[in-house]
């Protein structure tokens, strides 16, 4: 997982509240067998809309979502987190996120970042305004900047830390590599192997 | 072993030295800890994402050594010559063919001789051993437990974890002892006894717990016996079953194409005579059956947990005080199509499959057998014998199995998970009930609408026989088995 210090991109509002998992991404999509090239899948049924917002052209390669509250709840399928990630969304700032999203999120380097519903309406505004504008969002100040527009956000400390160093599961795992070799050194001989055949 | 992780000094159970020996990194201040994973066993449907993510992170499977792979739930067991026809199956194989060439993971592809149900290519390979860790992206992993061993199922990110680390992070689990007392009576199967246990405690009744099957019944038993009641330990909710390592175990582990040789087999057999739970050793919860009474056992709801002895009739719905219990069975009546009071060795079946990883190892084939043998099945049903693996098929192909089964009348087929699941086309057809040795009767579980009763291998071969639930005492009644006997299986 990439390490997230700040990032610069263009923003697109999404102007829904209670955007479920089944709308990030159809229960169709969960027959495949990868976990990345989900890009295609993001809320897909919406997408059939040409004036949906996806489908501006000033939001090309977007990569910042600014949406309504309870964003991601529904299913706790992971691939709601793959989708946006594959589409190119580094960030999500809503006022509320469903908590398995929100733990899916960080895992998978996602930042969900928490906004007062004020700036929700500040941000899409100002967006309106000058579509195709890009914001910076420092994960270190907790803050979101879109021209003059200052917001900061809430994210907990340990999700921060995490996508600050950028550690997956296996990654914080993989801190401990050396007390996973020493534990590997004195495993008994008679212990099983599966290669090679014999 | 020795490290700087202290082992407390008090009476230990099964679990708990497992547990402490496979300890990498203690979990201080209500972090899980880190265990290590001595095998892991991958089938094609919870793998892909795991290898997938592998890929996106650019990391290496860890120990391609204590890894393995097989094909088994989607497999077809007729025809496995030509390509699978079931676009998603075909996927999930072919992916799994893929990244097992690409990262380098050993892999038996259908048509192989070590092909088959991932619990039952473990043990007869003489992977599955005393005092070892094994975990799977499958719920029935606790099958492995029989050996002495701690096993579980795990979640697709988890396989990715095991792959990528070789360990998990883990909150340590109860323990409840499940103490069996006493001798079966002739008929009596470890299939009765896991699915009586499971009634007794219920489907959720093991949730959060390892249990370990103990007392004099448990003993007696044969590892295939061990694996079955092993095997239906997450069908109580239960994390994993175990039983402790004996000599039963040793003597089956030995010998097998991986189990330890020389000095390592003196060093293991020593390690894994420490492993049964000392004497004052503390569970969390305790519970005791009485061999002695049981009967042949079968459901008649739609959990595993609502069974009764095949004697009985149909309970009613109004005998249980639990209302949500009440509830269940109702709904469960209604999809059975069952009527309360009937006797269940009234209850005509249309089909009988005979596998899974509960129930389709050589002994349960040989069980089965020994019952169908000169007999011919009753017409109303399609008899299924599907074995567990291509080495089980092998295997019963040498004793002459396979004509006893196909003089029967059943179709005889090739290994894999077929109708325990019906990810094939091994499916029931809707309103279809199925006397199954399989482990659960969940709705729709053997094909949409499809009615499963679970019993063990002696009341399915019964029951293709009469047509209707029965056990083979019901038998004794039509023929005699001298009069009968073809190849000397006897009943
Ligand atoms: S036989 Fe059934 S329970 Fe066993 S692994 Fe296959 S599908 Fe799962």
């Amino acid at each position: 997982m990439e390490k997230f210090t700040t990032h610069t991109g263009i923003a697109m509002p999404l102007t829904r509240s209670a955007v479920d998992t089944d709308q990030i991404i159809p229960a169709v999509y969960l027959k495949r067998v990868t976990k990345t090239g989900f890009e295609d899948a993001l809320f897909a049924s919406w997408r059939q809309d040409p004036e949906f917002v996806l489908n501006q052209p000033a939001y090309a390669g977007a990569s910042v979502l600014v949406t309504g509250p309870d964003f991601g709840t529904g299913s706790s399928r992971e691939h709601a987190v793959w989708a946006l990630r594959d589409y190119g969304f580094r960030v999500v700032l809503s006022p509320k996120f469903a908590d398995i999203f929100r733990g899916n999120a960080g895992k998978q380097g996602l930042v969900t970042g928490v906004i007062s519903e004020a700036d929700v309406e500040a941000l899409w505004a100002a967006i309106a305004a000058n579509p195709g504008s890009e914001m910076t969002v420092d994960l270190t100040a907790r803050t979101a900047r879109l021209g003059d527009l200052r917001v900061a956000f809430d994210i907990d400390d340990y999700t921060r830390w995490r996508l600050l160093e950028g550690l997956d599961d296996i990654g914080l795992t993989l801190r401990n590599e050396d007390k996973i070799a020493q534990f590997e050194a004195r495993r008994e001989a008679w212990r099983p192997r599966t290669l090679p055949v014999r | 072993m020795t490290s700087d992780i202290a082992i407390p000094d008090r009476p230990r159970t099964l679990a708990e030295k497992l547990w402490d020996d496979h300890l990498v990194v203690k979990g201080a201040n209500g972090e899980p800890d880190l265990i290590y994973i001595d095998l892991h066993l991958l089938h094609e449907v919870t793998s892909p994402q795991a290898f997938d993510g592998l890929r996106t992170e650019g990391r290496p499977v860890r120990r391609l050594d204590l890894t393995i792979a097989t094909e088994d739930h989607n497999t077809p067991t007729l025809d496995i010559d030509k390509p699978i026809a079931d676009l998603t199956s075909r996927t999930q194989i072919e992916t799994l063919r893929r990244n097992a060439d690409e990262f380098g993971v050993r892999l038996h592809s259908l048509g192989d001789k070590e092909q088959g149900i991932v619990h039952v290519v473990g043990p007869q390979l003489g992977l599955t051993m005393p005092g070892i860790t094994v975990v799977c992206g499958d719920s029935h992993t606790s099958t492995h437990g029989a050996f002495g061993s701690m096993a579980f199922g795990i979640g697709t990110s988890e396989v990715e974890h095991v792959l990528a680390t070789q360990t998990l992070p883990l909150k340590p689990f109860k323990t409840m002892a499940i103490t069996v007392e006493g001798e079966l009576k002739p008929g009596v199967t470890a299939k009765d006894v896991v699915l009586a246990i499971i009634a007794k405690i219920g489907a959720n009744g093991g949730q959060g717990y390892v249990l370990e099957f103990r007392g004099s019944a448990i003993r007696s038993l044969s590892m295939e016996g061990r694996m079955t009641i092993c095997n239906m330990s997450i069908e109580a909710g239960a994390r994993a079953g175990m039983v402790a390592p004996d000599e039963t175990t040793f003597a089956y582990v030995k010998g097998r194409p991986h189990a330890p040789t020389g000095q390592d087999w003196e060093d293991a057999v020593a390690y894994w005579r420490t492993l049964p739970s000392d004497e004052g050793a503390v569970y969390d919860a305790e519970v005791f059956l009485n061999a002695d009474e049981l009967e042949p056992f079968v459901t008649w709801g739609t959990n595993p947990g609502q069974g009764v002895s095949l004697s009985q009739t149909v309970p009613d719905p109004a005998s249980f005080s639990d209302p949500n219990e009440r509830a269940a069975a109702e709904r469960a009546l209604e999809y059975m199509d069952l009527k309360a009071g009937t006797p269940l060795k009234d209850v005509t079946v249309d089909a009988v499959f005979m596998g899974s990883c509960t129930n389709s190892r050589i002994e349960d084939l040989r069980a089965f057998a020994s019952i169908v043998d000169g007999r011919t099945k009753a017409e109303n049903v399609r008899v299924m014998v599907v074995p567990g693996s291509a080495r089980v098929r092998l295997e019963a192909e040498a004793e002459g199995l396979d004509k006893v089964f196909t003089d029967f009348g059943a179709e005889w087929r090739f290994a894999g998970c077929s109708m325990c699941l019906g990810m094939n086309p091994d499916q029931l057809a809707p309103g279809e009930r199925c006397a199954s040795t399989s482990n659960r009767n969940f709705e729709g579980r053997q094909g949409k609408g499809g009615r499963t009763h679970l019993v063990s291998p002696l009341v399915a071969a019964a029951t293709a026989v009469l047509g209707r639930l029965a056990s083979p005492s019901d038998l004794a009644r039509f023929d005699s088995p001298a009069a009968r006997s073809t190849t000397g299986i006897g009943a």
